[in-house]
């Protein structure tokens, strides 16, 4: 209980210790990757409660960030003055769901307001997550991992194919997000520090909440499932409702950060629902240890900003390919609870039986 | 009163006819024994009643509600606990957390709750470590509560996953082979313990081949054979049916 506290105090301690550091070295550029850090954390620490604890591998993470951003993108940026005249339209302006503003070129557009809009954004993600987790969590191990696959390519597909999305171009020009009086979610210099600090009260905020949850009653049911799942169920736990629901909470997870990003940018392409992406939210939880929440959250902060920054290079993606492979390879502590590594040391030994 | 009833159930497995047409019933408060030699069917009845497996045919009744098509959380929740013939406990969580999942159906705190912590949440989740608590000491291993479950010694996970079971203060309770692996002492231990149980208000479906400890506690004992039922009377009574006695000693006899 207060070493819960003790650790969100730390965690909020060092955000603010990294902004300072950066004003005093004169790095402050650099919080423009520490802010998308921060974003991309919040999907990973969901992720985390679905790998670590419930036990379910997802590779189509990025598909949820994905409908987030591009949720939110489209619903800001689609012009709908030309029915201003149309009574559905026009009792939406009045009450504030629609909203005006001037465009690039200096021309007045309606669009649904950034709330509205994020609201609409968890709406999809809870019911899509909801579709897709129903019938794909009754798999296990890799048979899950290549559902979920599934699923991501076909969200990638889908927006690099509709010209609404902006195909390979994606959606730009999304407006800031207003928060209070003078603090938006936007890239502009002089909010730099605000959505550093708001981009990370969003990590710290949803990390006191996955540490409540852990901790609790739904936690250790989770934990049961893990551990055994058939005794899960001999002891009351509705195993498929409980993954299903942590599925969908990872889902808002990646959402939350899918909308606030591309507000933070301005705009979301293609390659944010790239099976790469998802690739590197499991990696980095794996490399977190797999099930531990403040090791994934270090993880991440430290790998996205290393990858933002452009430290790896050409090789950006090969080095989270390859810390997948090393995990999985030399660091059975962290990946030992994953189904898919018992199964596939499973498959190996009866493979050896086969042979012998 | 019934409280558990078994009507006309069967569960084929393949060519393997595992249970045929068995009917019985559980009398609210009592101490019941399933026996039969090892194959008789004895673990697939208690997982047929217990929701593990659905029967091909035939109901089961909990307090005269069919349950037979529920799954086997539902039923948990409905009040029929059950341990393992071979061990189930959560691997990776201390024997305490273990005995806490027992508590599951009797608490709510859900999603929201938990992540919120929100103060009648907390006080559930004291109420359910006092539970849990109470339950380790009843079978004394409280010391052992904040061991991890699976460094224990096998007597002692057999103890962690009755407590679990008894912290969900269940109507009745179904233990699959309890004594197995266990020394005379013991054994003797755990007969007074299941009395004591059963004195609790909590009925007792056991599955046991130790004979003696089904003699010494059981008010009615009911005998498979090849997935058949060919007894079900009160312990002396059985021990003299001359069916039982021939399967027990074997075909030859006769
Ligand atoms: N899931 C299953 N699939 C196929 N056959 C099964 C399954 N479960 C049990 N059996 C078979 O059904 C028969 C009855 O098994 P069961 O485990 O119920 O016997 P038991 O009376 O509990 O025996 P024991 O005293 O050894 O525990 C056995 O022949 C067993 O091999
Ligand atoms: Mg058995």
């Amino acid at each position: 209980m207060f070493q819960r506290f003790r650790h969100i105090t730390a965690l909020a301690a060092a955000i603010a210790a990294v902004q300072l550091l950066t004003a005093a070295t004169g790095k402050e550029f650099f919080l423009t990757q520490l802010t998308m850090a921060g974003y991309y954390t919040l999907v990973i620490i969901g992720l985390c409660l679905l790998m670590g604890y419930a036990g379910q591998i997802s590779l189509g993470h990025a598909g949820f960030f994905a409908i987030g951003g591009y949720t939110s993108a489209v619903l800001t940026t689609v012009d709908l003055s030309a029915w201003k005249a149309a009574p559905a339209i026009s009792l939406l302006a009045k009450s504030g769901i629609l909203t005006g503003r001037a465009d690039l070129y200096g021309g007045q557009i309606l669009t649904v307001h950034p709330w509205a809009a994020f609201l609409c954004a968890l709406c999809i993600t809870i019911v899509v997550a909801f579709l897709i987790g129903v019938p794909v969590l009754k798999l296990k191990g890799h048979y899950l991992a290549m559902a979920t696959l599934g699923f991501g390519t076909i969200i990638y597909s889908v927006v690099l194919a509709t010209s609404r999305f902006g195909a390979a171009d994606g959606i730009s020009s999304v407006p800031a997000f207003p928060l209070l009086p003078g603090l938006a979610v936007t890239g502009g210099s002089s909010q730099r520090v605000a959505n550093y600090y708001f981009a990370w009260l969003l990590v710290t905020v949803g990390m006191l909440l996955l540490i409540n949850l852990i901790h609790s009653r739904v936690g250790r049911a989770l934990r049961s499932i893990h551990g055994a799942e058939d005794a899960a169920g001999a002891m009351g736990v509705d195993a498929a409702r409980y993954k299903l629901n942590t599925f969908i909470l990872s889902a808002v997870y990646a959402a939350v950060a899918g909308v606030f990003l591309t507000h933070y940018n301005g705009g979301i392409g293609p390659s944010e629902a790239s099976i790469m992406k998802s690739v590197r939210y499991v990696a980095i939880v794996a490399v977190g240890g797999m099930g531990s929440l403040w090791g994934t959250l270090i993880m991440s902060a430290v790998l996205n900003f290393l990858s933002l920054r452009g430290y790896f290079g050409t090789f950006d993606d090969a080095v989270f390919g390859s810390i997948l492979i090393a995990v999985m390879l030399f660091s059975p502590e962290g990946v030992l609870k994953l189904d898919i590594r018992s199964l596939v040391g499973r498959w190996i030994r009866t493979d050896r039986k086969a042979g012998a | 009163m019934t409280l558990l009833e078994a009507r006309s159930i069967s569960k084929r497995f393949g060519g393997l006819q595992a249970v045929k047409d068995v009917s019985f019933s559980v009398a609210q408060g009592s101490i019941k024994a399933v026996i039969g030699p090892n194959g008789a069917g004895k673990t697939t009845l208690f997982n047929l009643l217990s929701g593990f497996i659905a029967p091909d045919s035939g109901e089961v009744l909990l307090r005269g509600m069919p349950v037979q098509d529920l799954p086997s959380h539902a039923i948990a929740t409905r009040g029929l606990s059950r341990t393992f013939q071979h061990i189930r406990l959560f691997g990776g969580m201390s024997a305490l957390e273990n005995v806490m999942v027992g508590r599951h159906v009797r608490s709510r705190a859900g999603f929201m709750a938990g992540m919120l912590n929100l103060a009648w949440t907390r006080a559930e989740e004291r109420d359910i470590r006092d539970r849990a608590l109470d339950s380790m000491e009843f079978l004394g291993i409280g010391q052992l509560a904040h061991a991890n479950a699976s460094s224990l010694s096998y007597g002692q996970q057999r103890a962690v996953e009755l407590a679990r079971s008894l912290t969900s203060e269940p109507e009745i309770l179904l233990l699959d082979e309890p004594a197995a692996g266990l020394n005379m002492r013991e054994t003797a231990d755990l007969a007074v313990l299941i009395t004591k149980i059963r004195d609790r208000g909590i009925t007792v479906l056991i599955v046991e081949h130790d004979m003696s400890l089904v003699m010494n506690i059981s008010d009615e004992v009911v005998v498979l054979s090849y997935g058949e039922k060919i007894a079900d009377n009160k312990p002396l009574a059985v021990q003299k049916d001359p069916q039982v006695v021939r399967v027990y000693l074997g075909e030859d006899e006769c």
